[in-house]
C-alpha cells in the first residue's frame, strides 16, 4: 500500500530517527507538558501510537478543539426543539447524532422518536436537501470551528442567490484563539502547567499563522502548528522542545505545506461577509467566553434559524459525575473521571467527550485502555 | 404444477412491469412468476416439483445450518448486488464451520412498485451465483408488502451443509500461541458500496469481493485439518471478527498493521471518507486462526487458492483476561483494535 502524500507522513523509520532526536535534546531535569488543541492531533496520537515514541518526560495534554465535545448541552437541546418542529427537516454532521442531550434524548434518539434528522458529510449536502424538498424547512445544524466555518458563510450566500425560503442555518461556528486564551488564564491554573502548544492543522490552513502572534506574545507560550499525520505531531514535539531548551516563544509553522502566514484570505472574505462575532458563547468545560463564536449578519436574517424559529438560551448542567469540563481544559485525564469506562462508555456516553472519537475520552478508551489495564 | 396454461395468459413484463400485491397473493400472478423467473433460473429436480418443502438425501455426519437476512442500499454496485450476496453469504457461514455446503433456501420480501426488471436481474446474479458454487437453490418464498413498508427487496437465505469427520472449527477454540491469518485484502466490499451510496457519488475503480468461499476452505481443511477458528469478516469488518474471537475464546489478540493486505484505492477512500478500513465489510474473505506449527503450512495452501493468493499471517493470539485486540501500528507504535460503536460515522475535520 503506497499512498502518495500521505504515505510518507506515516513512516515508522522516519519516526524512529525523530524520536532519537526528541530524546537526545530533552533536558534530564525537567517535564514538557504540551496539549495538542484539536481533537484531530489526538486521534492520530492515539490511531497511530506516537505516544509510545516518545520519552517518559513528554506528556502530551489532549484539547478542547472537538467541535462536537465543547458544544454546550443547551445547544443540542436547542437542536433536537428544532428538529421536532413540524414541517423541519435538521441536517447535522454524523458526529453529532449521538450526542447525549437533556432528558436522555439525543439528535439520534430524537430520529427514532419521529423527527426527520439527516445525516450530511458538508454544508452544501444541506443546501440540497433544501433544494429537493421545497415543501419542508431544512435547518442546517452548523457546527466547528475555523474548518468548518467557511462552507457555511458559503451555503448563505448561495442560499440567497438562489431565493431559498426554506433553508436557514443554527450557527454554533467558534473560534479557536478564544478558547486557546481560555485554557492558559484558566482560574483552577492547569493552564500555567501547559509549556507549549501544537496548533490545529486545518483550522490554520483559513486563518494563517498570523492568528496566533497576539497568544503567544500576551502569554508566553510557544505555539507550533501542525499536520494532523503521526510525523508531523513528532516534528511538532521536536520544535516545541528546541524553543523551550533555547527559551524562545513564537509561533512556528511545521505545517507549511498547507499553512500560510495570511491564512485563506477567500474564506476569511466569506465568512466576514455573512458572519459576526457575537459578544459572548457558552463552551463546555470553558464557560461563558466573550467574543469566541460566531452568528449571522443581519443581512442574511432569512436564513438564521434563530431568527426564523424560537431558540431559547437554555442553561443546561453537566451530568454531575461527569468531567469532561476538566478533561476539556486538560486539567484532568480522562481515567481521573469517575464514570470513565464504566457507566461512561462509547456504547453509552455520558459527556460529549466519549462520543466523538476525537474526544480524549474516546480516544483513550477506544485505542488505549489497554495501557491503563497494564499499570494496574 | 398448477392450473395455469402458458398460452393463454400473457407473460410477465420484465421490460416495464412493477411488482405489485397479486404477485404475493398466492394467486395466479405470483405463480406465473414464479414459474417464469425463480423457476427458470435456479432451475433443478428439487424446484422443479413444485412442493412446499424440498427433500433430499442426507449423508452421515455432522449437519450444519445458517441463515442470513440480506439488505443493502444501494441494490446494485460495483462487483456485484443483493443477489450474489445473499447466495455468498449464506454458503460462506456454512463453510466457516469447515463445512461443504449443500442447499439453500431463499426468502424474498418485495415491495410494491418494485421493478420486475431489477428482480429479474437480481434473481439471475443469484442463479450464476448458485451455479457457479455448485449449491442449488432448492427451496423458496415470495411475499409482497405495501409501497413504503419495505426497501426494493429483502432477502432471506438459508443453507444447510455437511462437516466431514474429524473437523472441529467453533470461534470458542482459540489458544494462545496460535496464528491469526487472512486470506486478503480487506475493505474492498464496503468501500464499492460506499462510491454509490446517494450522498456520497465517488469514482472508484473498486469492486465488491463478494465471493463463495467454501472451496478456499476446503483446500485448507485439506492442508491443515485443525484449523481451530474460521470466520468471515462482513459487517464490522476484520475489528468486529477479531473482537468477537477473542471474545468467545476468552483470548487476547496481537496483530501487525504491517502484515494487513489492504489496497492504495481503499486505503484512500477510507482516507477521505475519514474511516477506518479495519472496520470496513468484506464478503470475500476468511480469518482463520491455527496451531503455530501448522500456520506456514496453511499460508502456502492459502496462497495457492485463486481466492487466497494474497493471504498473511496477521498476527498471534496471547493469553489477555481483557481480551483486548491490539495493534502494533506501522508507525511503531501499539494502539487498541476495539469494537465498533454504533454505527461508523464520518468525523468533522
Amino acid at each position: 500500500m503506497a499512498i502518495p502524500y500521505i504515505d510518507e507522513f506515516r513512516d515508522g523509520d522516519l519516526a524512529r530517527v525523530l524520536a532519537a532526536k526528541i530524546v537526545a535534546e530533552i533536558q534530564p531535569d525537567r517535564r514538557y507538558r504540551f496539549m495538542e488543541f484539536c481533537g484531530g492531533h489526538t486521534h492520530a496520537i492515539f490511531r497511530y501510537g506516537v505516544q509510545d515514541l516518545l520519552p517518559p518526560a513528554v506528556e502530551l495534554i489532549h484539547g478542547p478543539g472537538c467541535p462536537v465535545c465543547v458544544l454546550p448541552i443547551g445547544r443540542i437541546d436547542n437542536a433536537i426543539m428544532l428538529a421536532q418542529q413540524p414541517g423541519v427537516m435538521l441536517a447535522t454532521y454524523a458526529d453529532m447524532l449521538r450526542v447525549p442531550a437533556s432528558a436522555g434524548l439525543s439528535l439520534l434518539k430524537a430520529k427514532a422518536q419521529g423527527a426527520d434528522v439527516r445525516m450530511v458529510y458538508a454544508a452544501s449536502d444541506a443546501l440540497k436537501l433544501a433544494q429537493d424538498n421545497p415543501e419542508r424547512e431544512v435547518v442546517f445544524f452548523a457546527i466547528g470551528f475555523e474548518t468548518t466555518t467557511p462552507p457555511t458563510a458559503l451555503v448563505i450566500q448561495q442560499a440567497q442567490r438562489l431565493g431559498l425560503r426554506n433553508f436557514t442555518v443554527f450557527c454554533n461556528h467558534v473560534l479557536t484563539p478564544p478558547a486557546m486564551q481560555a485554557i492558559v488564564a484558566s482560574p483552577d491554573g492547569s493552564g500555567t502547567a501547559i509549556d507549549g502548544f501544537i496548533g490545529p492543522a486545518h483550522v490554520s490552513t483559513v486563518i494563517g499563522t498570523e492568528a496566533y502572534h497576539r497568544f503567544v506574545a500576551q502569554y508566553a507560550k510557544p505555539v507550533v502548528i501542525a499536520g494532523f499525520e503521526p510525523l508531523d505531531v513528532l516534528q511538532a514535539v521536536l520544535m516545541l522542545v528546541r524553543q523551550i531548551n533555547g527559551g524562545r516563544v513564537e509561533v512556528e509553522n511545521e505545517y507549511s505545506r498547507a499553512v500560510t502566514p495570511e491564512g485563506n484570505r477567500k474564506a476569511q472574505a466569506a465568512m466576514a461577509e455573512v458572519l459576526e462575532l457575537r459578544d459572548e458563547f457558552e463552551w463546555r468545560g470553558l464557560g461563558l467566553l466573550p467574543h469566541s463564536a460566531w452568528q449571522i449578519k443581519a443581512h442574511y436574517a432569512d436564513f438564521d434559524a434563530e431568527r426564523r424559529f424560537v431558540v431559547p438560551t437554555l442553561a443546561v448542567q453537566d451530568a454531575k459525575a461527569c468531567e469532561c469540563g476538566a478533561i476539556l481544559r486538560g486539567a484532568k485525564k480522562p481515567q481521573e473521571c469517575k464514570v470513565f469506562g464504566n457507566v461512561c462508555t462509547p456504547d453509552n456516553p455520558v459527556g460529549a467527550c466519549m462520543v466523538s472519537s476525537e474526544g480524549a475520552c474516546a480516544a483513550y478508551y477506544s485505542y488505549g485502555r489497554f495501557k491503563m489495564e497494564a499499570a494496574r | 404444477m398448477s392450473g395455469v396454461r402458458k398460452d393463454c395468459i400473457r407473460p410477465v413484463d420484465f421490460k416495464h412491469g412493477r411488482v405489485d400485491l397479486t404477485h404475493g397473493s398466492g394467486g395466479r400472478a405470483m405463480t406465473q412468476l414464479i414459474e417464469e423467473l425463480f423457476l427458470q433460473a435456479f432451475d433443478n429436480e428439487w424446484l422443479r416439483q413444485m412442493n412446499d418443502q424440498a427433500r433430499f438425501n442426507v449423508g452421515a455426519g455432522r449437519m450444519v445450518m445458517a441463515t442470513d437476512g440480506h439488505v443493502i442500499s444501494p441494490l446494485f454496485f460495483p462487483g456485484g448486488d443483493i443477489g450474489f450476496l445473499a447466495v455468498h453469504g449464506t454458503i460462506n457461514d456454512v463453510a466457516m464451520a469447515g463445512a461443504q455446503p449443500l442447499y439453500l433456501s431463499a426468502g424474498f420480501i418485495l415491495e410494491e412498485g418494485f421493478p420486475l426488471a431489477d428482480l429479474k436481474r437480481i434473481v439471475e446474479s443469484m442463479a450464476e451465483a448458485a451455479k457457479r458454487a455448485g449449491v442449488p437453490i432448492v427451496t423458496g418464498d415470495t411475499k409482497v408488502v405495501e409501497r413504503g413498508k419495505g426497501d426494493g427487496v429483502f432477502i432471506t437465505t438459508t443453507g444447510v451443509g455437511v462437516v466431514p469427520e474429524g473437523i472441529d472449527i467453533s470461534g470458542e477454540r482459540a489458544q494462545p500461541g496460535d496464528k491469526i491469518l487472512l486470506s486478503g485484502s480487506i475493505g474492498d466490499h464496503g468501500v464499492a458500496v460506499m462510491s454509490q451510496r446517494e450522498n456520497l457519488t465517488f469514482e472508484t475503480t473498486i469492486e465488491s469481493d463478494t465471493v463463495a468461499l467454501h472451496g478456499l476452505v476446503a483446500a485448507m481443511l485439506h492442508a491443515v485439518p485443525d484449523i481451530h477458528c474460521l470466520r468471515d469478516p462482513t459487517r464490522g469488518g476484520l475489528a468486529t471478527t477479531l473482537n468477537e474471537l477473542a471474545r468467545q475464546s476468552g483470548v487476547g489478540m496481537k496483530i501487525e498493521e504491517t502484515q494487513i493486505p489492504l489496497r492504495t484505492q481503499v486505503a484512500a477512500a477510507c482516507e477521505f471518507l475519514g474511516l477506518d478500513p479495519l472496520y470496513v465489510a468484506n464478503e470475500g474473505k476468511l480469518v482463520a486462526i491455527c496451531p503455530a506449527p501448522f500456520a506456514e503450512t496453511l499460508l502456502s495452501a492459502m496462497r495457492a487458492h485463486p481466492l487466497g493468493q494474497e493471504a498473511a499471517i496477521i498476527g498471534e493470539v496471547v493469553a489477555d483476561p481483557n481480551r483486548f485486540v491490539q495493534m502494533q501500528t506501522a508507525f511503531g507504535g501499539s494502539r487498541i483494535v476495539d469494537w465498533l460503536t454504533g454505527e461508523q460515522l464520518p468525523r468533522i475535520c
